[in-house]
């Protein structure tokens, strides 16, 4: 399979416009006879749905929430960058570009990166029509802030709920769309397989989540907008339902995965503290503005840390990255602690954290002040822990929390199976092996209201003479059929462990050997781990209750059946890429000082992985990524 | 730590419900509401019986999903919590824990603990938004809100939909979520363009819907996880009187 990522010709700074001028489009009578169905009512497939529907197509949207407005793209804190430049700081788009490029270590498109920085300036106008509160200087205009890894202030924030203020304008917006009957909202529907007609997308089967039922949808085609799998690890920043199903589902179906393994940890969230837990939740990035990271500089330190004195504390970012110190990128921030933790270093009761310590801002600026800039944060941190960060460090940890990977579309934003497109995390595209904060909004909203609506026309138009799509097509009946027997399976093990066992046991095994770093030892060692582990779980799993009905466990279930198969497909890409870059550290490429070892010669490509059956090894398709405009540098923090 | 729990058992809307106790020993003070409730359920799958089902998913107090009447109080005793934030050391040693859905006509119950809140999603439906279709708007600094404005805004704008307000209101009143988006819209130069007609949709759905009227207790604004004011009940009341007055 040869990939074509379909790049428009002509300078960077054209190729969007060029693109757009010549797709083909669908007139407005037309569009009525092509449905639409998206999948997940996120931040990206409420602002496709809705935009879809304004143009006329009939969408069918589908979440598996009891409401649009809770998909997961409501927990994002900080911001969403745009290229604006209205701080007058030199920020411009293509600067923007540059950042994003560099930030993601060089393994994305620059095609891609471009676009996303040349449609940031849409979004904010956008989202200030729909009424988003973003916030404002005294004298009204919009007002930003800076983030990690760049040196200008773009970032356009609503206090720390930017992401829940950007999603109700997006499902604000849908639900005017279904009050005009444009969009058909089904929720607490999951989407359980793709239904592929002559190689093309044509429909799904959901699972009513309310009543067990399982349904048919026939469209001309298939948009997929369900987020990252972060949650594969267990212990996440994610929500509890967030999940790779239908991306997994669709990729048996013939749609390439790029680059499973690049998941974001991020660098502040709060440590596991029991076996019982469920979460990790996530700190602002913001906090390290002015707190400062340290662990003590003697091994198994039994002191609290205020007792510890200033010169028997290790601050070990500002040691090794001098020049951005507390504030370095995120995956070498998360990595600095993990060495740290494993070597011995980590504090807390189970070891397993260092101090982001407030002392010295608090000292300087005074109290006010603090609670002032990070009041909200330091409640929050006292309302899970129960501990004062005023009067001692908070203890944090690095958890799971991006797919940088996903599924691998094109320019278009369209899979390997054509009529079927994927957008936001759930695609693989702009963030290359690292993302940068605040990026993440900004990527799901521009793929949903900008580049969509253009492409999926590119695309439709073509089918318009094309037989149209019916649930009665024996594609369906298949379809149907596997989807039943698998929730039967599932329900009739009646074995003595439950989904969230067997899901924890696979997060550790995960998180230890194809987390923050990677070796070929290790990940050899994990693809037979998660081979047995998938084995147990056939065999043990205990799910009670019936496929007819209301049964969270049979959800639960379904998902860590699709997550002991993308663990497998995460150690093969790891292990193909021998080399260093963005998130995906491999122990055996990095200097001696203990930096990542990129090999442009040999990697600079995107892994897309074909599924090839069943305990079958993948097929790996590079999708080689060449650099026409801008030269490839190393990535240095230091 | 050792808790006796009474917890609200039904199959669905049509079938009653009880009260079905469980015990739990050796329960971490430092556990989440949620995370105990893991733990009663993991017990029940292996023993073959049906979980309690409730709603939950970010677990971190913003999407509004969870939602239960813990020892009579919508999202447990501490306020400005959702379910998911509160802790197992906030009760004591041996506590009986009364756990039982939101109750209101509109709410009906679903299974267990699990309730339809569709009815506030109608509600937006209804006027929730502001006509800005994709690709009309022009450049953002071009329309001035004062920061007050836009910070007042944002205020009402915080409600996370969960419905504790109308499980709290003995009239099951969703007043303070409805006034909330209502307000949110109405205080931007954006939103009022369409404020008479919004208004006057929003609240004849509310009525639609079987919520209850407001009796002006403020038992919403209590229980608020997001604390969202009962001021925003004034406007709207303001909003509609005017919008019928120049109708």
């Amino acid at each position: 399979m040869k990939l074509d990522a379909k790049i428009p010709i002509g300078p960077l700074e054209n190729k969007w416009s060029f693109y757009k001028e010549h797709a083909r489009l669908v007139n407005p009578a037309n569009r009525k006879k092509l449905p639409v169905i998206v999948i997940g009512t996120g931040l990206s497939g409420a602002s496709a749905a809705a935009s879809l529907a304004e143009l006329g197509y009939p969408v069918q949207s589908f979440c598996f929430q009891d409401s649009a407005r809770r998909a997961h793209s409501v927990a994002a804190q900080g911001g969403v960058n745009a290229a604006k430049n209205y701080q007058n700081d030199g920020d411009s788009v293509y600067r923007m570009f540059y950042d994003t490029l560099k930030g993601g270590d060089f393994r994305s498109r620059e095609a891609n990166v471009y676009r996303l920085a040349e449609c940031s300036l849409n979004l904010i106008d956008q989202a200030v029509a729909q009424g988003v509160p973003f916030a404002r200087e005294y004298g009204g205009y919009l007002s930003n802030r800076s983030f990690g890894g760049v040196q200008v202030s773009r970032t356009f924030y609503a206090r720390g709920q930017t992401g829940q203020q950007l999603l109700l304008g997006a499902y604000q917006s849908l639900m005017r769309q279904v009050e005009l009957k444009k969009v058909t909202l089904h929720t607490r529907h999951e989407m359980l397989d793709l239904v592929v007609i002559d190689g093309k997308a044509k429909g799904v089967i959901v699972r009513n989540l309310d009543t067990g039922a399982i349904e048919r949808y026939a469209a001309e085609a298939v948009v997929i907008a369900t987020g990252g799998f972060g949650k594969i690890y267990y212990l996440s920043t994610l929500a509890m339902g967030c999940n790779a199903s239908a991306i997994w589902r669709a990729h048996k179906k013939g749609a390439l995965m790029a680059c499973p393994s690049w998941t974001q940890i991020h660098p502040t969230c709060l440590p596991q503290a029991g076996d019982y837990q469920s979460k990790l939740t996530l700190m602002s990035e913001s906090l390290r503005n002015d707190g400062r990271i340290w662990v003590p500089k003697l091994k198994d330190e039994k002191r609290e840390a205020n007792d510890i004195p200033e010169e028997e504390r290790d601050y070990y970012l500002e040691r090794r990255y001098p020049s951005f110190g507390n504030l370095a990128p995120r995956d070498i921030s998360s990595r600095a602690a993990k060495e740290r933790i494993d070597a011995g270093f980590g504090v807390g009761k189970l070891r397993n954290a260092v101090y982001l310590d407030f002392s010295k801002v608090i000292k300087e600026q005074g109290m006010a002040k603090v609670k002032e800039k990070y009041g909200n944060l330091f409640s929050m941190y006292k309302k899970i822990t129960a501990d004062d960060a005023y009067a001692a460090p908070m203890k944090i940890s690095p958890a799971a929390h991006f797919s940088m990977g996903g599924l691998w579309v094109d320019y278009e934003l369209m899979t390997t199976i054509p009529g079927l497109f994927a957008v936001g995390e759930a695609n693989f595209a702009d963030h290359g092996a690292n993302r940068l904060g605040a990026n993440s909004l900004l990527q799901a909203s521009v793929d949903g209201y900008f580049i969509l609506p253009y492409t999926i026309a590119n695309y439709l138009a073509g089918e318009l003479k094309a037989e149209k799509a019916t649930i009665k097509h024996p594609q369906f009946d298949i379809a149907e059929k596997e989807v039943k027997e698998q929730l039967e399976l599932l329900i009739n093990i009646k074995g003595t462990k439950t989904a969230d066992d067997f899901h924890k046991e696979l997060g550790k095994l995960l998180y230890d050997q194809c987390g923050l770093s990677r070796s070929a030892a290790g990940l050899t060692e994990a693809i037979k781990g998660i081979q047995l582990l998938r084995n147990a779980f056939y065999k043990d799993l205990m799910v009670s209750g019936t496929p007819g009905e209301i049964n969270a466990e049979l959800e639960k279930a379904g998902r860590v059946a699709d997550y002991l198969e993308i663990a497998e497909l995460m150690c093969h890409d790891a292990l193909s890429r021998e080399e260093s870059c963005g998130a995906h550290f491999r122990e055996e490429y990095q200097t001696p000082d203990g930096e990542a070892l990129r090999n442009d010669e040999k990697f600079c490509y995107v892994s897309a992985w074909e599924w090839t059956g069943k305990d079958i090894e993948p097929i790996l398709h590079p999708e080689p990524l060449v650099f026409e405009f801008i030269k490839l540098s190393v990535r240095s923090y230091s | 730590m050792n808790i006796h729990l009474k917890i609200w058992r039904q199959k669905d809307a049509q079938t009653e419900g009880k009260l079905v106790d469980y015990d739990l020993n050796e329960i971490d003070q430092h556990m989440s509401f949620l995370e105990m409730i893991d733990t009663l359920n993991k017990q029940l799958i292996l023993k073959g019986d049906n979980p309690v089902e409730f709603d939950h998913d970010c677990r971190e107090g913003i999407c509004g999903s969870c939602g239960m009447m813990i020892n009579g109080q919508a999202h447990g005793p501490v306020p400005g919590l959702t379910v998911c934030q509160l802790h197992m050391r906030e009760f004591k040693e041996n506590e009986t824990i009364y756990v039982e859905p939101f109750r209101a006509v509109a709410f009906p119950v679903k299974r267990d603990l699990k309730i339809d809140r569709s009815a506030f999603d109608r509600i937006i439906q209804s006027g929730g938004f502001i006509t800005a279709s994709t690709g009309q708007p022009q450049e953002a600094n071009a329309l001035l809100i004062n920061h007050e404005t836009a910070e007042s805004a944002f205020d009402s704008a915080a409600c996370i939909g969960c419905g504790a307000c109308v499980a709290t209101c003995k009239n099951s009143s969703a007043a303070l979520f409805t006034s909330a988006k209502i307000s949110h819209l109405a205080k931007l130069p954006q939103g009022k363009q369409e404020a008479d007609k919004r208004v006057l949709h929003m609240v004849a759905q509310m009525d639609e819907e079987g919520f209850g009227h407001c009796s002006n207790t403020e038992a919403c604004e209590a229980k608020c996880p997001q604390g969202i004011s009962v001021l925003n009940i004034a406007r709207m009341n303001w909003e509609h009187l005017r919008a019928e007055v120049l109708k």
